[in-house]
Order: structure tokens, then sequence, then C-alpha cells
């Protein structure tokens, strides 16, 4: 059983008269432990397609099956456990809250799930070591560099203990250094902990540390290979 | 779901953020809760004092005054003509059911000397069942009797007022005091009773045996005859079958005719003062409403704000939702948000209201009395407030698409 499975999935959104396609038929699955690129030109459906996967957003019609669970039968509030408990988000804005400290930010999927202060101060601060913040609780986003930030949202992403790393765009404010940086811890969550990582990006240098690249062009996937063949 | 300390706690800091803006929104509550309270004080406390002046002069009471006189066709007013007698209140005392308590009275003014003082004060004939009515206990020494009422003796009980002018720190009780120069033995001194509700000094009075009135000092061609008939019923709901009782009884002893008019008047006292208080109390309701109004405007800020803030904080509802917010986790933290600014809002506004209406108190002299009952209404209002003004903001940030918060700038 396919850790991810979608199968025919279609998204449509209505603007004024005209009905526009952002998925057409899109079928694949993802088993645990991959990690994966998704690529293509803005438009070409790659976001619509992380909303879904990511239980932000429903198809229009066809089926995913999050861990052999059918996720479309699932209510608003359903799907906010699935999001704290099986998924975590690392997005290109980082989408920090500004007024809140390091470890609170990282806190933040336990505080929804009902854990007591001091076990969610005990995991936030382990998961920030995790990411390489050790002394870093404190800091709030506007005292730390744009690696930091990204680093403090990983962690967030980790807390949980996901199985599964939802990343759109998360190099695409960085600098090539700081981006490769990035890019390794991925690469070492997803070796050291199995953790699965779907990434977004529309760079191939960004592309080339996954071990699959998914093209999606107008909707449609176009491509699906291991990244040394791609 | 989110726990409640962690709720509050954010939006604790939410608040700490804008403080200007939180001070300002607390604000309206705060007058909204000082002016219920405030208001509150002022008609709950003229009511008491109206309360406190029905209890003074006695509850239940009737007040029975003699006819009026018809000169060539000029009716000259109650109390003109001297139809009332003694025997008339001795009647209405043991005929009448719903009467508890009849007493005559005779009085009139007279000069009062003690040693070297003197005073003029208000002298009432009347009979020991005077004290029942007025509801006046005795300070100090006994009442007269009613072997004391048959043999016209010449005792007295004072009135604080009384006392004080005439017996400097004297013990009253034993010594002889003259009145229109006719000797009067002190038996008794009256409890302090204060002022009527017409303003009047109740305390400044001397009375003696209605019998000793009659004949020793306000002797008049109609010997036997009083002024007035103070009546006390047996209860509130027995006060209109006494008075038809009394008029039956009185109309029945006066020999008058059923086409005639009656030759005395029934006056209902309590029923007067209870209309005084009635009107208070909706004075109080009128004050409170209004009060309630202000109440409602600061409700109507707290909305204003908090939706205000919802749409400042978007993008930090999405990311939220992103990592797992319930509808109701959402919820939460925007309700207690304007919870926590309507009940600080309150709690100065109690602040507030109390000093205010004990400053009026002190200042414009006005009755005024803080209830418990008002403090707690208040500020169980003004949450009720916060909950039902954040209710609305709070279910609009929960049903925002968490892809469109998130995009939100």
């Amino acid at each position: 059983m396919a850790l991810i499975e979608v199968r025919g999935i279609n998204k449509r959104y209505r603007m004024g008269d005209a009905e526009i396609g952002a998925l057409n038929e899109v079928s694949l699955g993802i088993e645990k432990g991959e990690f994966v690129a998704i690529m293509g030109p803005s438009g070409s459906g790659k976001s619509t397609f992380m909303n879904i996967v990511g239980c932000l957003d429903k198809p229009t019609s066809g089926q995913y099956l999050l861990e052999g669970v059918d996720v479309g039968g699932l209510g608003r509030d359903e799907l906010a456990e699935i999001r704290n408990k099986k998924l975590g988000f690392v997005f290109q804005g980082f989408n920090l809250l500004p007024r809140a400290s390091a470890l609170e930010n990282v806190e933040l999927p336990l505080l929804y799930n009902g854990l007591a202060a001091k076990e969610r101060m005990k995991r936030s601060a382990e998961a920030l070591v995790a990411v390489g913040l050790r002394g870093r609780e404190k800091h709030h986003p506007n005292q730390l560099s744009g690696g930091q930030q990204q680093r403090v949202a990983i962690a967030r992403a980790l807390v949980n203990n996901a199985p599964i790393i939802l990343a759109d765009e998360p190099t695409g404010n960085l600098d090539t250094k700081t981006s490769a940086e990035i890019m390794e811890l991925f690469v070492r969550l997803n070796v050291e902990s199995n953790i699965t990582v779907i990434l977004v990006t529309h760079e191939s240098g960004i592309a080339a540390y996954s071990k699959r690249i998914i093209r999606f062009l107008d909707g449609r996937v176009i491509g699906d290979a291991s990244a040394a063949t791609a | 779901m989110i726990n409640i300390p962690s709720a509050i706690k954010i939006s604790l800091r939410a608040l700490r953020v804008n403080k200007m803006r939180s001070a300002l929104t607390t604000l309206g509550i705060i007058i909204g809760v000082g002016a219920v309270i405030a208001m509150l004080a002022i008609g709950t406390g003229a009511s008491q004092k109206i309360e406190e002046q029905i209890a003074s002069v006695g509850s239940n009471l009737l007040i029975v005054l003699p006819g009026a006189t018809t000169a060539g066709g000029v009716r000259m007013g109650a109390g003109t003509q001297p139809t009332l007698s003694l025997g008339d209140s001795e009647a209405i005392q043991k005929d009448s059911p719903a009467v508890q308590y009849a007493a005559p009275v005779h009085n009139g003014v007279a000069q009062v000397v003690y040693g070297s003082q003197n005073w003029s004060t208000m002298v009432t004939g009347t009979t020991p069942d005077m004290l029942e009515v007025k509801d006046w206990p005795l300070e100090q020494g006994r009442s007269f009797t009613g072997e004391e009422v048959r043999s016209a003796a010449k005792v007295g009980l004072l009135g604080q007022t009384v006392v004080d002018n005439l017996f400097g720190g004297i013990d009253p009780v034993g010594q002889i005091i003259r009145i229109k120069n006719i000797p009067f033995t002190v038996i008794g001194v009256l409890g302090r009773k204060g002022q009527s509700p017409i303003g009047q000094d109740q305390d400044d009075t001397i009375m003696i045996p209605v019998t000793t009135a009659q004949k020793k000092l306000f002797g008049t061609s109609f010997p036997g005859m009083i002024r007035i008939i103070m009546v006390k019923a047996k209860s509130t709901e027995d006060l209109y079958a006494a008075e038809k009782q009394i008029v039956e009884l009185i109309r029945q002893r006066h020999h008058i005719g059923q086409k005639q008019e009656d030759d005395f008047t029934v006056r209902n006292l309590t029923q007067m003062m209870q209309a005084a208080e009635e009107a208070a109390k909706v004075m109080t309701l009128l004050l409170g409403t209004i009060a309630s109004v202000s109440l409602l405007v600061g409700g109507i800020g707290i909305m204003n704000i908090m939706l205000v803030s919802v749409t400042e904080r978007t993008r930090e509802i999405g990311i939220r939702m992103a990592v797992g917010a319930k509808t109701w986790d959402i919820r939460l933290q925007f309700i207690i948000e304007a919870l926590t600014l309507s009940l600080i809002g309150g709690i100065f506004g109690i602040v507030i209201g109390v000093s205010g209406s004990g400053a009026l108190a002190a200042l414009a002299g006005w009755a005024t009395a803080v209830s418990a009952l008002s403090i707690a209404l208040a500020f169980s209002f003004s949450g009720i407030v916060g909950i039902f003004f954040g209710f609305y903001p709070a279910y609009k940030a929960s049903l925002l698409d968490p892809i469109e918060a998130l995009r939100h700038e």
C-alpha cells in the first residue's frame, strides 16, 4: 500500500463564466521514505496538487488515499487533525508567527493536540536541536536569518513526528549557499528518519537533491522518473 | 483541541501587541459597566431612602381625619370640623377586625420648660397604642398605662430632640418638666426616628395621655373631641378592608344617612408611600436600561476591533489552520480575546462605578447604594457582551479558507 495514492483527480475553478481545469486526471502513488520533487512552470497545477496532498484543498473529482484512508469524505476538522498528525508544511515565505519566539513557533502544532505545556516545551526544544538551532529558542523571527527561519519552519514540521513533509519552494527566498544547507537538512531527515519529503521547485539544481522527479504541465503529469535518469 | 490556559495565553499576547487599541476598546465597556453600577446605585439609594421613611412613619398606616365644614356652600377642607371622638378611636380598635391598633391624637404646640431651659414643641395627646402604630420603640423608661390615660395623669414621653434641647446630658427620666406651666413627670424617652417623608423632625415631640391633653392643655369647646385617629392595619393586604370597615363603623356611629356625605376622611398613608417607592423602582429600571445601552455600544466597539483584528491576522489564522487548528480552536482564541477585553473592562468599570456613586453621595449628597447584585449583574453582563460580540468575528475567522488565508498579505 502506497503512503500517498491519488486516482484520477481533477480540480476545476470557476472564474466568471469560464471554467479552468487546474488538474486533469492526475494519478500517482508515493511510497513511504521517498524524496520527491515536483517541477513545472507556474500555472502547471503543481501547487494545486500540493494543496490537495496537504489536505488544505479537495479535488473536484477523483480519489485521494492517505495511508489507505479516503480523505475525500472527511470534514474540515478531520482534515485539520490529519494535517496536525501526518503532515508538516514548509513554505517559501517561512510563514512563522512574527510575535512568537522560535520555540513557540515550533510548539504550534502541539498546541492543537492538547499536549501539556511541559511536554510541548521539551519536544519543541528537541526539534530545534535537530535542525541545528540549539540556543535560539528565545529568538523571534526578525532576529533570525532567512535560513534560520526556514529551519524553525522545518522544526515545526517535524515536531509532531509527522511522516510526511510538504515543502512548497522552500529555498525560493534563500541564497544559493543557504539553499544548499536547507536541502542537505531535508536529505538528512529523509535518510536518517525515513521521513517522506515532497518538494515543489522550479530549479533543477534543487530538484537534483531528490530521488524522483514528477513534472507537471497544464494540469497533467508529463514526466515521472528517478532523479538519476531525469 | 487546544487547552484553555494555552488559548488564554495566546489571546493575552495578541492584546498586548496593540495596547492602545485594547485599552480604548476596553474603555467602552468600562464606561458601560460603570454607568450601569452608578445608575443602579442611584436608583436603589432612592428606593431605600423611601423605604426607610415608610418604616420610620410606621407601616400599614391609615389616618382618620375629621370632616370638612361647609359654610354657605364653601367647603373648608378635611379636619376643619371637630367630629371625631375618643369613642370613635376605641370603637375602631374594638370593632374593626382588620385593624391591629388605633390611637387617637389630640395635639398642639406648647412651650416646655425644664430648669432654665425652654423649648417649643409638638405635644401629642394619645394612648400607649401610638407606639405600636408607629413602630416606635422606647429608649428608656416606660410608656404610660391605660390607667394613666383614664385618670388624665400628668406624665410624658420625650422625643430625642426635646431631650437634646432641655436636658444637656442629664437623665430626663423622673425629672419634672412644665408644659404650659403645668408640671409633668418624664417617665420615658422615645427612640430616635429621624425625618418624616415630608421633612418633619419626628423626634421633636412629647407624648402625653390623650385625656390630659384634652382636659389640661388643649381644651376646646367640644369636650372629648380629638384631632385625628392613627390606625395600623393587621397587614398590607388588610389595608383596604380596614379602610372599608372604618368608614362603615364611623358612618354608623355618626348616624350618617345613605345619601349624606362622610363627615370624616380616611387616608391611606402607606399606599401613598408605596406609590412613591414604585416610582423609584421604575426610575431604577429606567436608569439601568439607559446605562445598559452604553454597555451595548461598548460591545459593538469590541466586535468592531475584533473584526479588524481577524482581517489583520488572516495569515496567522491560515498558519494555525495549516498546522492543525480546528474550527473551535480558532473560535476559542478570538472569543477569549473579546471576553478578556470585556472582563477587564468589567473590573475597571466596577471600580469606576463604585467610586463614582461614592463620589455622588459625598459631593452631591445623593443617597446611593451599590448592591452586590448590581456588581454581579454588571460584571456578568459585560462577560455576556464579550462572548456575544466576540462570537461573530470568531465565527468569521474559523470559516476562512486556509489556502486563501496563507496567501493573504
